[in-house]
C-alpha cells in the first residue's frame, strides 16, 4: 500500500526575531505534518506564533532554521523570487482584512491570480465564473470592494485563493473583521469546499467558530506546539 | 488588465493626481513658452544675419575673411564652378565682391559695405528684393544702388536721391562714383540695417576695377545644420589658392551667443523641471508608502516584483504623459498666436535691444521640437521618478508590509 504524504512538512521550523537586546524565538522547533483535505486550525494566544507559522508555511518569511516543506519541494532555502512564483502556483492566501484590489472589480480581482498564471482568456472567464458561483456571488461581480459587504469581500477573497488551484489555502483571522452570522456563512462555504472538493485550509484563528469547525486543532505557545488533536466529530453550527 | 490597473490606480486619488498634473501642465506650458521665444529669437537673429546676409556657406580667395580687401579677391576658375555644382548639397551659388567704402550725401558721411551681386540670384538666396520697404529692387547693369533704411536716415537720403561712394578699388586705384538710390531696404539685424549698399555685380566692378573678380560666392545648401559638412567637402575639393568656411567660422560670435542662450535656456528649464520632479516625486512617495501594505499583499499572492514594477511606472507614465499631452495641447494655440504676432518692445527697452545689435522683437517658434521635446522631458522624469517605487518594491518584504 502506497504511504500517504503530507503536502506540508516541517522539520524543526524556528523563527528567531532578533529586534533588540533579547532575540524572540516566534517559532521553536515546530514539526507537524498537514495532509490533503485537512481543515486545520491554529490556535493560541496573542504572540503564540501562529501568523509566523502560516508565514513560513506559506513562504512569505523565511526560518531561521528548519525546513518547510510543501509536496515534497523544501521552500525554506528558495529565493525570494522563486518563491513568488511557488506562492503563486501552490498557495492560497486569505487575509483577515480581505485585502483586494481596490481598483478592481469582485470579477477582476479573481481573474488577476490567473493571469499572472498566464492562463488562457477561456479558461479565466470559465473559471471566475465557476468561483463566483460556488461563493454566491456571481450577481456582484461587476462590483468593486468598497461595493461589497465585509463577508462578500472574504468570500471574493477565498475565490481569488482558490483562483489558482492550489495545493492549500492559509487563512488568517479571516472571520476577525466579520459579524457573527456572516463569519458562519463564510466558514459554510469554506466547510464545503473542504467537504465536496477536498480543498486543504489551514486557519490562524482565536474564533471559537471556526475552532468548532475544525478537523484538527494545532494548538500553539511561546511558538511551539502545545497540543495537536483530531476532532473526530466537529462541531455542526448550520 | 495590467494597464487597467495602472489606469485606475492613478485616479484613487483623484484630486493628489490632478494637482500633479496641473503642476506638469503648468510647468510644460512654461517651458514651451520659454523655449519657442528663445528658439525664436535665435532662429530670427541667425536668420537675419546668417540667412540674409552672410548666407551658410561662403567660397572666398585664401586669406580674405582675415583681411577683407579686394587684393584678396579672385577670379572664379571653372574647378571652383565645377566643384560647387558637383557637391549635392549645394543648390546655388550667388557671386559677391563686397569691400569697404565711404558713403556720402552733402554734408555727412559713414563707413559703409558695398555689396556688388547679381540682383536675381541674390533675391534667390537671402530674399533681399523681400527686405525692400520703398523704391524698386535692382537689375542687373542698374547703375544704381539700394540702402539700407538705416544708413538712408542718418545720410539723410530718400529715394531717387544721389549717393556718392568714394573707396579704393582694386590694386589701389581709386574708386569713386555717383550712383541714384533705387531702393531702400531694412534688415532685422541693427547692425546690418546702419552700413549696408547694394550695387549690381558688373557696376561694382567696373566701379572696383575688378573686372570677373569676387570677394566670395555665398552658397545655397539643402541642410542648414550640415553646413560644416558642406564646407569641409568643398575645401577638400578646392586648392589651398581657396578657402571654405561655413557660418561658424564666419561669425564665430553669433555661433557663440547662441550657444550661450542655449545653454541659458537648458539651465532654466532644468531648473523649471527640478521643480516639478519634486512635486511628482512628493505623488509618488506619498503613493509608495501609502500602498506598502497593499504591494505586501501583491507580492504574497505570487505578483512578480518587475510586474508590480511596471505597474508603478506605468502610473508615472500616465501621471506624467497626460500632463504633457495637456501643456502641449494648451500651449499650441498660444505659442501659434504669438508667432503669427510677435512681441514688439517699445520705448527704451527697444532702444536699449537696438544699442545691442538686436531687433526688438520677440519672436516664438513654432518648430516641432520645442513641443514634443517638453513630451520626451517629462517622460524621462517621470521614468526616473519611478527609480524610487521600483527600488521600494524590489527591497520589500512582503510580511514587514503587511504588519506596518
Amino acid at each position: 500500500m502506497e504511504e500517504k504524504k503530507p503536502i506540508i512538512l516541517t522539520k524543526n521550523l524556528t523563527k528567531v526575531y532578533d529586534t533588540g537586546a533579547v532575540p524572540v524565538k516566534a517559532v521553536n522547533s515546530v514539526s507537524l505534518e498537514v495532509f490533503k483535505g485537512e481543515f486545520t486550525a491554529l490556535v493560541g494566544p496573542s504572540g503564540s506564533g501562529k501568523t509566523t507559522l502560516l508565514n513560513l508555511i506559506g513562504g512569505l518569511d523565511h526560518p531561521t532554521s528548519g525546513q518547510v516543506l510543501v509536496n515534497q519541494v523544501d521552500i525554506s532555502k528558495m529565493k525570494k523570487s522563486a518563491l513568488i512564483d511557488f506562492r503563486l502556483q501552490n498557495i492560497g492566501f486569505v487575509f483577515q482584512a480581505y485585502n483586494l484590489i481596490p481598483v478592481l472589480t469582485a470579477k477582476e480581482n479573481i481573474e488577476f491570480v490567473m493571469l499572472l498564471q498566464k492562463r488562457s482568456k477561456g479558461e479565466r472567464e470559465q473559471r471566475v465564473r465557476e468561483l463566483l458561483n460556488e461563493v454566491d456571488l456571481l450577481d456582484k461581480m461587476n462590483d468593486r470592494p468598497a461595493q461589497l459587504s465585509g463577508g462578500q469581500q472574504q468570500r471574493v477573497a477565498v475565490a481569488r485563493a482558490l483562483a489558482s488551484k492550489p495545493a492549500f489555502i492559509l487563512a488568517d483571522e479571516p472571520t476577525a473583521n466579520l459579524d457573527s452570522k456572516t463569519a458562519g456563512n463564510l466558514l459554510d462555504l469554506m466547510a464545503r469546499l473542504n467537504h465536496e472538493e477536498n480543498i486543504t485550509f489551514i486557519f490562524s484563528t482565536h474564533d471559537q467558530r471556526v475552532i468548532d469547525r475544525a478537523h484538527r486543532i494545532i494548538t500553539l505557545v511561546d511558538g511551539a506546539v502545545a497540543e495537536d488533536q483530531l476532532v473526530a466529530q466537529p462541531v455542526d453550527h448550520s | 488588465m495590467l494597464l487597467k490597473l495602472a489606469w485606475r490606480n492613478l485616479w484613487r486619488n483623484k484630486r493628489r493626481s490632478l494637482i500633479t498634473m496641473g503642476s506638469i501642465v503648468f510647468a510644460v506650458l512654461l517651458s514651451i513658452l520659454m523655449d519657442s521665444v528663445k528658439k525664436g529669437l535665435l532662429d530670427k537673429m541667425k536668420d537675419n544675419v546668417v540667412g540674409f546676409y552672410t548666407g551658410y556657406v561662403q567660397v572666398h580667395g585664401q586669406g580674405y575673411w582675415e583681411d577683407k580687401t579686394l587684393e584678396n579677391s579672385f577670379e572664379p576658375a571653372s574647378l571652383v564652378t565645377e566643384a560647387i555644382s558637383g557637391n549635392s548639397q549645394v543648390t546655388s551659388a550667388v557671386p559677391r565682391l563686397e569691400s569697404f567704402v565711404l558713403a556720402a550725401s552733402d554734408n555727412l558721411s559713414k563707413g559703409s559695405m558695398l555689396v556688388g551681386i547679381e540682383p536675381a540670384d541674390e533675391t534667390a538666396v537671402t530674399g533681399l528684393n523681400d527686405k525692400l520697404v520703398s523704391g524698386e529692387y535692382l537689375n542687373q547693369g542698374d547703375q544704381a544702388v539700394l540702402l539700407t533704411e538705416g544708413l538712408a536716415d542718418y545720410l539723410r537720403l530718400g529715394i531717387n536721391d544721389t549717393l556718392v561712394i568714394i573707396g579704393q578699388g582694386y590694386h589701389g586705384v581709386s574708386a569713386a562714383g555717383k550712383f541714384p538710390i533705387k531702393g531702400l531696404i531694412k534688415f532685422g539685424s541693427p547692425d546690418l540695417n546702419k552700413g549696408l549698399i547694394y550695387l549690381p555685380l558688373s557696376t561694382t566692378q567696373q566701379l572696383f576695377g575688378a573686372e570677373n573678380r569676387l570677394t566670395s560666392l555665398v552658397l545655397q545648401i539643402r541642410d542648414n545644420p550640415k553646413s560644416r559638412q558642406v564646407a569641409q567637402q568643398l575645401q577638400a575639393n578646392l586648392s589651398d589658392e581657396y578657402e571654405v568656411m561655413n557660418w561658424q567660422a564666419m561669425l564665430p560670435e553669433l555661433d557663440q551667443v547662441i550657444q550661450g542662450e542655449e545653454a541659458e535656456n537648458v539651465i532654466f528649464q532644468i531648473v523649471l523641471y527640478m521643480l516639478i520632479a519634486f512635486g511628482i516625486f512628493g505623488t509618488i512617495l506619498m503613493m509608495t508608502i501609502e500602498r506598502q501594505y497593499e504591494f505586501g499583499v501583491l507580492l504574497a499572492i505570487g505578483m512578480k516584483r518587475h510586474i508590480l514594477s511596471g505597474i508603478v511606472i506605468l502610473e508615472n507614465i500616465f501621471l506624467a504623459l497626460m500632463g504633457a499631452c495637456m501643456g502641449i495641447l494648451l500651449s499650441i494655440p498660444i505659442v501659434y498666436y504669438l508667432y503669427k504676432v510677435p512681441i514688439r518692445l517699445q520705448g527704451q527697452l527697444a532702444e536699449a535691444y537696438e544699442n545691442f545689435g538686436i531687433e526688438p522683437i520677440f519672436y516664438f517658434s513654432v518648430d516641432a521640437v520645442v513641443f514634443y521635446s517638453q513630451g520626451v522631458v517629462v517622460l524621462l522624469l517621470a521614468l526616473a521618478l519611478a527609480f524610487y517605487p521600483m527600488l521600494k518594491i524590489w527591497k520589500l518584504d512582503p510580511v514587514k508590509a503587511m504588519h506596518a
